[in-house]
Formats: C-alpha cells, sequence, structure tokens
C-alpha cells in the first residue's frame, strides 16, 4: 500500500492510533476525501500496537457524533483538533449507545433488510465492542458491523 | 406494558403481575370482557397450534377475531409491504397478534402502530408468549420459580424456546442441567452471558442420573433439519428418549414434571403420557390462561 507524506497542518484534525489498515475504511465512512485534503499514513510503527493508521485531515473539524462512529471502526483512536499548527483540544470520542442507519444488519432475515426503514443497533459491550440489533436482536461484533457500514448519507 | 415483544422487556415484576393474571383467570377470579374489541391474528408463517390459542383466548373473553393465517391469498402475495398491510389491518383492530418469519416484525409495527402487538413468534428470535406459559406452568407445579432445578433435554442450540426460557428465569436464579447431542449443546454465548450470573450450568450425558435431583425436564424436539448426516440423526434421534420405564426406575420427586412445546414426535414416548409427572397437555392449556391475561392486560380490559 502506497504510504503518503504525513506533515503537519495548520487548521483540521489529527486521527491517531487507528488499527493498522483501518483508515481507509473511516474515509469510507466519512466520505472524506472528495473535496478536502486529507493524509493518510498506514502500517506506522506504534510503541502501543506494533503498527498504526494516521490520518490528518485539513480545514475540518468533527462533531461528536462523527467521532463516536470513527470510534466505532476505531476504538482506540485519538483526536486532536489543530488551529494554527497547534493542538487546541484532545477528544475522548465515546462509543454511541444507540447507532442509528449507517450499519446493515448482517442477519438476512432480519425485517430491517426486508422494509424501507432505518435500523437501529444498541451498544452491548464496549470492550470488546459488540452491538445488538434493535429488531432481530442478534449480537454482533464490531468486524461483523464494519463490512456492513454504510457511508454516511450527505445531509 | 404497551405491548408484548420479547422477554427482554419484561421486568421481574412484569412477569409476576402477568402470572398472577393468569391465575385469576384460570380460577374465575377474574373474567376479563373484551366483547367491543377485534383482535387480528396476522400469521404469516403458518401455525395452527398458535392461532388456535391465540383465537380461543380472544373468543373466551367475548372478543372477535379475524385471521389471517399464510399469505397465499393475501395482498402479501400481490408484493405489499410489511408496514402497509399492518397499518390498513390497525384501522379496522384494536390489537394485533403476529407471527413472522421475518426477525424483528412484530417490534417494527408496534413502533409504526398505535395500537397494541403481540409477538407470535419471530423466526428464531422470540415468543414470549410460548415462554410466559413455560413460566407460568412451572410455577403452578412448582409454586415457585426460585431454586429450582431444571433439566433442558434436546436441541438446545436452535431451540429459540430453550434460549427464551433460560432467560426468562434468569430473574429467579435456577440450576439448569443440559442434556444435548454433541452439536445442539447450549451456545457458549448463552452460557457465558453475563446476564445470567444467577444461573447456573451443569452438563451431563445421562438422564438417569439426573432424574431424582429435577423439579422440571424441559423436553423439546430435534429436528431432522438440523442433521447433515441423516444417519447420525437416526443414532441421536433416540439416545435421549425418554419412556416410563426410564422415569419410573429412577425415583423421581413427587413435584417432578416433564414439560414440552409441543408437537412431540419422538422425544417422550407415549407411555409417558399417563404418568403423573407428564404435564406438556396441561402446559398448552396454559397457554389459553397467560395469552388471555396478555390481551386483556394489553386491552386495558382488567
Ligand atoms: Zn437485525
Amino acid at each position: 500500500m502506497k504510504v503518503l507524506k504525513v506533515d503537519a497542518i495548520e487548521n483540521g484534525t489529527v486521527i491517531d492510533h487507528i488499527p493498522a489498515g483501518r483508515a481507509f475504511k473511516i474515509i469510507e465512512i466519512l466520505k472524506l476525501a472528495e473535496n478536502i485534503p486529507v493524509m493518510v499514513g498506514t502500517q506506522l510503527p506504534s510503541k502501543k500496537f506494533g503498527r498504526k493508521d494516521i490520518i490528518k485531515i485539513e480545514n475540518t473539524e468533527f462533531t461528536e457524533d462523527q467521532l463516536n462512529i470513527i470510534t466505532l471502526l476505531a476504538p482506540s483512536a485519538t483526536y486532536v483538533t489543530i488551529r494554527n499548527f497547534e493542538a487546541v483540544k484532545k477528544s475522548d470520542a465515546r462509543i454511541p449507545k444507540i447507532i442509528k442507519g449507517l450499519v446493515t444488519c448482517p442477519n438476512t432475515i432480519c425485517i430491517t433488510n426486508h422494509e424501507q426503514m432505518q435500523t437501529k443497533f444498541g451498544v452491548e459491550s464496549e470492550k470488546p465492542v459488540t452491538v445488538r440489533c434493535g429488531y432481530c436482536e442478534r449480537v454482533f461484533t464490531i468486524d461483523d458491523i464494519n463490512k456492513f457500514m454504510q457511508p454516511i448519507k450527505e445531509e | 406494558m404497551e405491548h408484548v415483544i420479547s422477554m427482554r422487556d419484561l421486568s421481574q415484576a412484569d412477569i409476576l403481575q402477568l402470572l398472577q393474571t393468569a391465575a385469576q383467570i384460570e380460577n374465575k377470579e377474574l373474567q376479563p370482557d373484551i366483547s367491543d374489541k377485534v383482535a387480528a391474528l396476522l400469521f404469516y408463517e403458518p401455525s395452527t397450534r398458535t392461532v388456535f390459542s391465540f383465537d380461543t383466548a380472544v373468543k373466551r373473553m367475548n372478543g372477535k377475531s379475524i385471521i389471517m393465517a399464510g399469505t397465499e391469498a393475501s395482498s402479501v402475495k400481490k408484493g405489499e409491504s410489511f408496514s402497509d398491510t399492518v397499518q390498513t389491518v390497525s384501522q379496522y383492530v384494536d390489537i394485533i397478534i403476529i407471527r413472522s418469519i421475518l426477525e424483528g416484525a412484530a417490534r417494527y409495527a408496534s413502533e409504526i402502530l398505535p395500537i397494541p402487538i403481540v409477538n407470535a413468534g419471530d423466526g428464531s428470535n422470540q415468543h414470549p408468549t410460548q415462554t410466559m406459559l413455560d413460566l407460568y406452568s412451572i410455577k403452578k407445579t412448582q409454586g415457585t420459580l426460585s431454586n429450582l432445578n431444571i433439566a433442558l433435554v434436546g436441541d438446545l442450540r436452535f431451540g429459540r424456546t430453550i434460549h427464551s426460557l433460560v432467560y426468562g428465569l434468569a430473574h429467579f436464579g435456577v440450576t439448569f442441567y443440559t442434556v444435548a447431542p454433541k452439536h445442539l449443546k447450549l451456545p457458549l454465548y448463552i452460557k457465558n452471558d453475563p446476564a445470567l450470573a444467577n444461573v447456573k450450568f451443569i452438563e451431563c450425558d445421562s438422564l438417569a442420573e439426573i432424574i431424582p435431583l429435577l423439579d422440571v425436564m424441559y423436553v423439546t424436539r430435534v429436528q431432522k433439519e438440523r442433521f447433515a448426516d441423516p444417519v447420525e440423526y437416526d443414532l441421536v434421534k433416540n439416545s435421549y428418549q425418554i419412556t416410563s420405564q426410564l422415569i419410573t426406575s429412577c425415583n423421581p420427586k413427587e413435584n417432578f414434571k416433564i414439560l414440552h412445546p409441543l408437537p412431540r414426535v419422538h422425544e417422550i414416548t407415549v407411555d409417558v403420557d399417563p404418568l403423573p409427572y407428564a404435564y406438556y397437555f396441561q402446559q398448552a392449556k396454559n397457554g389459553l390462561y397467560i395469552r388471555q391475561a396478555i390481551i386483556a392486560t394489553l386491552l386495558g380490559a382488567l
């Protein structure tokens, strides 16, 4: 995989400590990189994880909801808001209690896969992350549902 | 209580209240009247037995019912969505009882409709009225739901009834003896569920060994479809068979009862039926009282 140069940014957000290989999925889910510059470092050496990914997004600060979604994909991720080359805020994103839309239920006989309706998952446990479908009541791991995540629809 | 969709929604207090109401209906202390109400039984997946039980429950309280059994002759066949069907039916009736192979169907209906919904089975997810009638049968025969020794026998892996019963009894502290063919054992995600912390599971192979300890033996059908190899099915089929000879030779406790959600096939031989321990037919009758209690509660008819 091609490693892009990861430079310091003037304004924006740095998402660090992403499990190695997950960065591109996050970019896809958040529909980043369409108009805004995004820098990705992948498979970088990390003391804590062995390997990690890092994303730097210019001129973008995330809402709490958006950060919470990233947390689903990368529970270990840390977020730093950069203004004028300085780290002004570190955020502790929380795994959301309820995830609406966004994830398709992996269970093919779940009603959500047969009707025009929004899915809904409740987070059952945080370590490791497991979620329960609000309809078929089945429990899935984060790896199960990552495969079924869809890009966030634009407002 | 607005709907009865899943055992997961019912608190210990809800469960005890419904059991008490059912007991009062059975002994005629309560005679709910729903003569001004109409119930719809929407059975996307036909189940004559469950339709009969719900329909009788409605009629015993002087209510009226409309029934869809299977989707062959309905607008569903023409491609109507589930939500359109239930929204239309909800214009005519006061309560809807739904069975579907789609998991979460009843939950979805309860979110989009302004009337009470009862889940009569959604795929292999939930069948709360079955669990409630099982709890009622246990309470009625044992006088309590606490500190019982209960054997679970048969298909413990796919059996929705079993899983649901385990969670239903989790409120009360129980010891389960599990007896199942090798690849139909109770799933680990249930065995290790922190929500079942005050439930004890003991795996065993021999029915004869545990029968003297038991208050209740809950038997389920082992379905042929669960076996890739029909020879293996034939081998397993009779290995846990419950016969009159087995039961009486084991000196069961006086309060010992055998339950089965029915229909039974080979699991319990018919020579068990006359024994005082056989309780499966009364168990089916208890379904009537519990369904009356649920329908009357949801319709505010108590
Ligand atoms: Zn689902």
